[in-house]
């Protein structure tokens, strides 16, 4: 660590006022209290400082994420490897290995592109770097398809990134999740690359290697809106050595991520379990309209036993890391309640209801997103009315 | 004696006197229908996909706007104020069903791909917002170069619009394979869905609107 202090305290001159590089002190500022504890302090008025400022939040995620991120890249090669039936052959390190490899580019694009444009917006408004693209640039890769084009994914990275967060006056004051907003961005630009059946496993093939055959790389969730049954079952989900988007496969790896949120305080258990609740609702509220479903697929979907349905698809993966998000979810506590409920409503709902987006829960969050301050402001004029009742009762 | 001398000044204002040329080149930036007034956004959204189509509508509401605000203003006089709302709608619909009949006759396909948008020209803010705001009060030479500007105005916002969705989006110009002649498809690149879908043109629209607050830095608001 002594090297790195006296690094930056070396370079320091260049980038402070009147040095050559002054323009690019944000840069300096970012990495500088990305490594040390800022040593400023607050200047006027008493405040009470928690060590825990925004870099430690965020990278306390990042760690949450590190689950879904290890056992993405195992089952990018495990899936790899099964579709070419050679998984009785290769080992463990194998799989990891060759997962690494498709998933460690996406990684690095992602928060090469994202980074990027961050630092280059503070340079020219002249503020100092926020570290809100620390999770983003994680989360991006984790809900992508394997088979994503990495230009695909830079563009939909700078999307996010500008549009979704950037013009509304960078980290803090975005209206949308900027992940999920990348993730919308090249699922209706590119949807042959973000849908279907061919997307979610790396089948690219070296000389003398062939598919397995009757192979079929479909999601449980496609499976289940085309057909209305899926060859998965419910355990498999649950461990995640299924098709999907790199990080949202596994449930237990996500639990562990969300464990070491909600321990930490950094999620919001009160989104999580209602969010759960909401999902629960509708799933069975499906299972007791099934049989009057108005096609057989649409039937055989509904009936899926509403916790089967808490394992599909990228529930949980968003629930836990994107719902929560403290800057796009409501504020209020009793607005985090309703958001939650409805973000998990909305997303079964979704998926079971519209066939053409399987992906119910990116849809969910996004429009919660948009409705969280209309949440807040009616939890707040509640609140108000309710106050201002009992003023008038006492003057009475 | 005063008012004839008055008269006389006006009579003799060049036809593009500095005043004038106003007219025409404040709507293009400083004043723009869609970017400032944020005015006629439906139609900015709805028929931007393809360059044509976005031609042929800049064309059509340039004709509606620049004989319509002549013809308004020819009448100024003699509407009555109660009514001239209904008086400017029953102009814009005479001028409009003539376009839709052009457009009919002579580019059917065109008037099929803007369908309904031929006839909601009439419920085009811009124009309405023209008419009350200028051909109803002054003459007509100036209302029709006001007529013209504004329709400049939108047409070049529309055409910026249409460019970016169908190069980004269809990967031609007017039909046109721009990317498959210069062989951007070799090197992977593929279409972009987004572009052909309305939000996008929002969000084109709101980037455009961006560049121009940043490099006209009047039109920024204080507070």
């Amino acid at each position: 660590m002594k090297i790195f202090k006296n690094l930056l305290e070396s370079v320091k001159p260049h980038f402070e006022e009147g040095g050559k590089l002054e323009k690019l002190y944000p840069v300096y500022d970012g990495m500088a209290t990305f490594l040390f504890v800022p040593g400023h302090t607050t200047h006027s008025g008493a405040h009470i400082r928690d060590g825990i400022d925004l870099k430690r939040t965020m990278i306390t995620v990042v760690f949450a994420l590190i689950p879904a991120l290890l056992f993405g890249m195992w089952n990018v090669g495990y899936q790899h490897f099964l579709a070419l039936g050679m998984n009785e052959t290769v080992t463990f390190l194998d799989q990891i290995l060759f997962g690494a490899t498709k998933v460690v580019p996406m990684v690095v694009v992602s928060y090469a592109v994202g980074l990027g444009i961050e630092f280059g917006f503070c340079i020219i408004k002249k503020h100092s770097i926020e570290e809100g693209f620390l999770v983003s640039g994680m989360l991006i890769p984790l809900i992508m398809p394997v088979g994503i084009p990495l230009w695909m994914l830079a563009l939909s990275t700078a999307f996010a990134v500008i549009i979704g967060k950037e013009v509304f006056g960078g980290t803090g004051m975005n209206i949308l999740n900027p992940a999920l907003t990348a993730r919308a961005f090249a699922f209706f630009a590119y949807p042959a690359y973000m849908s279907g059946d061919k997307v979610w496993t790396d089948t690219s093939l070296e000389a003398g290697q062939t598919l397995v055959d009757g192979y079929s790389g479909a999601t449980a969730l496609g499976d289940l809106a085309v057909k209305g049954t899926t060859h998965l079952s419910p355990m498999e989900m649950f461990i995640g050595n299924i098709p999907g988007s790199i990080g949202e496969t596994s449930v237990v790896a996500i639990l562990i991520g969300a464990a070491l949120l909600l321990f930490t305080g950094i999620g919001s258990w009160r989104i999580m379990l209602s969010g759960l609740l909401g999902a629960i609702t509708m799933g069975l509220i499906f299972n007791a309209v099934a049989p009057y479903a108005i096609s057989p697929e649409q039937q055989a979907f509904m009936a899926v036993p509403f916790w089967e349905q808490l394992l599909l698809g990228g529930f949980a993966f968003g629930l836990v890391f994107m719902a929560t998000d403290p800057v796009s979810a409501a504020q209020t506590t009793r607005g985090k309640w309703i958001y939650g409920f409805l973000v998990g409503l909305l997303c079964i709902m979704i998926r079971v209801f519209n066939p053409a987006y399987p992906e119910g829960v990116m849809m969910a969050i996004l429009f919660m997103n948009v409705m969280a301050p209309l949440v807040d402001h009616y939890v707040i004029e509640a609140n108000i009315k309710k106050r201002k009742k009992r003023i008038q009762v006492k003057t009475a | 004696m005063a008012e004839v001398l008055e008269k006389k000044k006006e009579k003799k204002e060049a036809l593009f006197s500095k005043k004038n040329r106003l007219l025409i080149s404040d709507p293009l930036n400083d004043s723009n229908p869609i970017t400032v007034q944020v005015l006629g956004i439906c139609s900015a959204l709805a028929i931007t996909v393809k360059l044509y189509p976005a031609l042929v509508m800049s064309i059509s509401v340039l004709f509606v706007l620049g004989a319509g605000n002549v013809i308004i203003s020819l009448m100024r006089n003699i509407i009555p104020n109660r009514i001239r709302i209904i008086v400017q709608l029953v102009v814009v619909a005479a001028l409009v069903i003539l376009v839709d009949q052009v457009l009919k006759a002579f580019a059917y396909d065109v008037s099929k791909e803007l369908s309904v948008f031929v006839g909601l020209i009439i419920t085009n803010c811009i124009i309405m917002g023209r008419f009350e705001a200028f051909a109803l009060a002054n003459g007509p030479w100036k209302s029709f170069l006001d007529g013209l500007g504004n329709a400049f105005g939108y047409a070049w916002i529309l055409l910026a619009v249409a460019f970016f969705r169908e190069l980004l989006g269809s990967g031609t110009l007017f039909g046109y394979p721009v990317f498959e002649k210069l062989g951007v498809y070799n090197t992977g690149y593929v279409n972009n869905g987004f572009m052909l879908l309305p939000p996008m043109a929002l969000i084109t629209v709101g980037i455009i609107i961006w560049v121009q607050r940043s490099r006209n830095t009047k039109l920024i608001e204080e507070n």
